[in-house]
């Protein structure tokens, strides 16, 4: 599947001007409110009718303003998952999950149902009705009848916003396995980097109705996106587990990795998110010092932000980013082509925001 | 309390008059009031006005150009009569035309307050469920604004059982054809001796009315308790 997009957009002030393509996996729309976010996905949609541009989904032209060729929204076939849940509050929950189900042979319902409503653990709420559901469950029935209505592309904005951190990280673990499981390709809005560090495989940055970066999460937030604390990904195979410690030890490009354990096998990649401010730069070794994590990297770019300037290393070929005062760059003399050690400490990394993908 | 017959007709005549003018008018109400709630069409302020003309019209203005449009010579009345033999002046019928023109801007009024409430996300949800726009009216816009249009309903109802200015200057007052309960009530007052039968009258109107307006409540009850608030 691929999704194109190249659309200009005037509402007022604010002028969306947006070219990006997405591909299979979960792509991430990161930036700050008021980037454009939810209108280039209600553009995507068809829920807004686009002023200029064109909107490609496969094959099949679903905007082209030059061709006047608009497709309305249910026939896009697409799901999606609205901040609010957005159930119909006159029907069942059951009725809910059905009505968007117009798309799939008679027969195959019950089972699809049954399916979707064991994955996102549904199946007891089947003949609630909406207004009795926590919010956790409501946004879990309104996923569960956006998947049954068998999209070819998923749309989420901001779909967790709305719920407290326990009940998001019941949530988290289901968007992961629609995005594995079901194979369907997500168009996901958030401006939680935890979020876009546990789910994204792309991200496309917004800045007021601009594109400021594309490509893997990596990329996309090591040059820092407003908004966002700037930091980077590092990818990592985990090679051991000291259960007694709660600590387990990984293999990344630059060197070894101590994390803090969670729920994941040995031999599994994945992915850490770790902050620019969190990273010390040394030269040499200090011996005596707690920070368990020590990568090797040669200094490739020294970028200016504010106050601080952002020290980009290469370790081995992952970027780690890491954010020192100017006081600091000056006294230690960094340069690029220079070696240093970049050091932080191994509780950073918090479990829950570990991108896992099956190797 | 005995009725005589000629009450008896005049109570079914009423209630005969108001359920046909209200099953006519519904469905129009519904349309006019989308409408005006949802479009942005320059003429839409005009429908606006027409629609509550009767209700700030002195019913006898509103009965007498009915009279002009609608009667057999009328500009509307004549082609209805050639065209479908459709009788409207001092028939039922034209008793029941004039109890919807009266009461359709309250069941406008109504329907156009409880169309502008719904949460519009819901129809957008659904269209990108699949659903087109005949689809997402008929299974989310008209269960959500159930409650309105029953409240229109029985307003309208409730209107087109009481009117009387309109009705007795399009068709009259005839006994066993346009002499609702409201022309009967007044035809009482008018002849000495007719308190006992007025006051008869009066209390069947009072049942009526009362009955439509419990019938109301539970019906919103019932919708209530369905959406579950």
């Amino acid at each position: 599947m691929s999704l194109l997009v190249d659309v200009t957009h005037r509402h007022g002030e604010f002028t969306l001007g947006a070219a990006f393509s997405a591909a299979d996996g979960l792509t991430a729309l990161s930036g700050p409110s008021g980037s454009g976010k939810t209108t280039l996905i209600n553009l995507i949609a068809g829920l807004i009718p686009l002023q200029k541009g064109r909107i490609l989904f496969d094959d099949r032209v679903w905007n082209d303003t030059d061709a006047g060729i608009f497709v309305p929204p249910h026939r896009r076939r697409i799901g999606y998952v609205f901040q609010e849940a957005r159930l119909f509050p006159h029907v069942s929950v059951r009725a809910n999950l059905a009505y968007g189900m117009g798309n799939v042979a008679k027969a195959e319902r019950p089972a699809r149902m049954a399916r979707v409503a064991d994955l996102l653990r549904i199946a007891p709420l089947l003949d609630r009705r909406p207004s009795g559901l926590s919010g956790g469950e409501k946004q879990r029935v309104a996923l569960g009848r956006a998947l049954l209505s068998a999209p070819e592309l998923l749309l989420m904005d901001e779909p967790l916003s709305a719920l407290d951190a326990g009940l998001k990280a019941d949530i988290l673990p289901d968007i992961e396995r629609i995005r594995d499981a079901e194979g369907i390709p997500i168009l996901y809005i958030s401006h939680s980097i935890e979020e876009v560090a546990r789910l994204a495989t792309h991200v496309v940055a917004l800045e007021a109705g601009r594109i400021v970066a594309t490509g893997g999460p990596e990329a996309a937030f090591a040059s820092g996106v407003s908004g966002q604390r700037s930091g980077s990904f590092l990818t990592a195979v985990v090679a051991e587990i000291f259960e007694g410690e709660g600590l387990m030890l990984a293999h990344a490009p630059g060197g070894k990795l101590y994390l803090r354990a969670a729920p994941v096998a040995i031999g599994q990649s994945v992915r850490v998110f770790v902050p620019a401010a969190d990273v010390v730069l040394a030269r040499g070794l200090p011996e005596a010092i707690s920070t368990l994590n020590r990568l090797s990297g040669i200094v490739v770019n020294l970028r200016e932000d504010k106050n601080s300037i952002l020290v980009e290393l290469d370790c081995g070929g992952d970027r780690l980013c890491a954010e020192v005062t100017r006081r600091s760059s000056e006294r230690l003399g960094i340069a690029p082509g220079e070696r240093l050690n970049a050091l932080f400490k191994a509780v950073r990394t918090e479990p829950e925001n570990l991108y896992r993908q099956k190797i | 309390m005995g009725l005589s017959d000629a009450e008896w007709v005049a109570v079914m005549l009423s209630l005969k008059v108001a359920v046909v003018a209200v099953a006519f008018a519904l469905p129009v109400a519904i349309a006019v009031a989308l409408l005006l709630s949802r479009s942005r069409l320059p003429g839409v302020g005009l429908v606006n006005g027409l629609v509550h003309l009767p209700l700030i019209l002195p019913p006898v203005v509103t009965g007498y150009l009915l009279l002009i449009a609608f009667g057999r010579r009328g500009v509307i009345g004549a082609v209805l009569n050639e065209w479908f033999g459709l009788v409207f002046s001092f028939r039922w019928t034209g008793a029941a035309l004039a109890a919807a023109v009266m009461g359709f801007p309250l069941m406008v009024r109504s329907i156009r307050l409880s169309i502008d409430a719904v949460d519009r996300r819901l129809e957008a949800a659904a269209a990108t469920l699949g659903a087109g726009p005949v689809k997402v009216f008929f299974t989310i816009t008209l269960p959500l604004i159930l409650p309105g249009i029953v409240a229109g309903t029985i307003l309208g109802f409730a209107k087109a059982l009481g009117e009387f200015g309109a009705t007795i200057t399009f068709v009259s007052n005839i006994p066993g054809e346009t002499q609702t309960l409201a022309a009967a009530i007044y035809t009482y007052t008018q002849v000495p001796g007719g308190e006992a039968g007025a006051a008869r009258l009066t209390a069947i109107s009072i049942v009526i009315s009362l009955m439509a307006l419990i019938a109301s409540e539970v019906l919103a009850r019932r919708i209530a308790r369905r959406m579950g608030a």
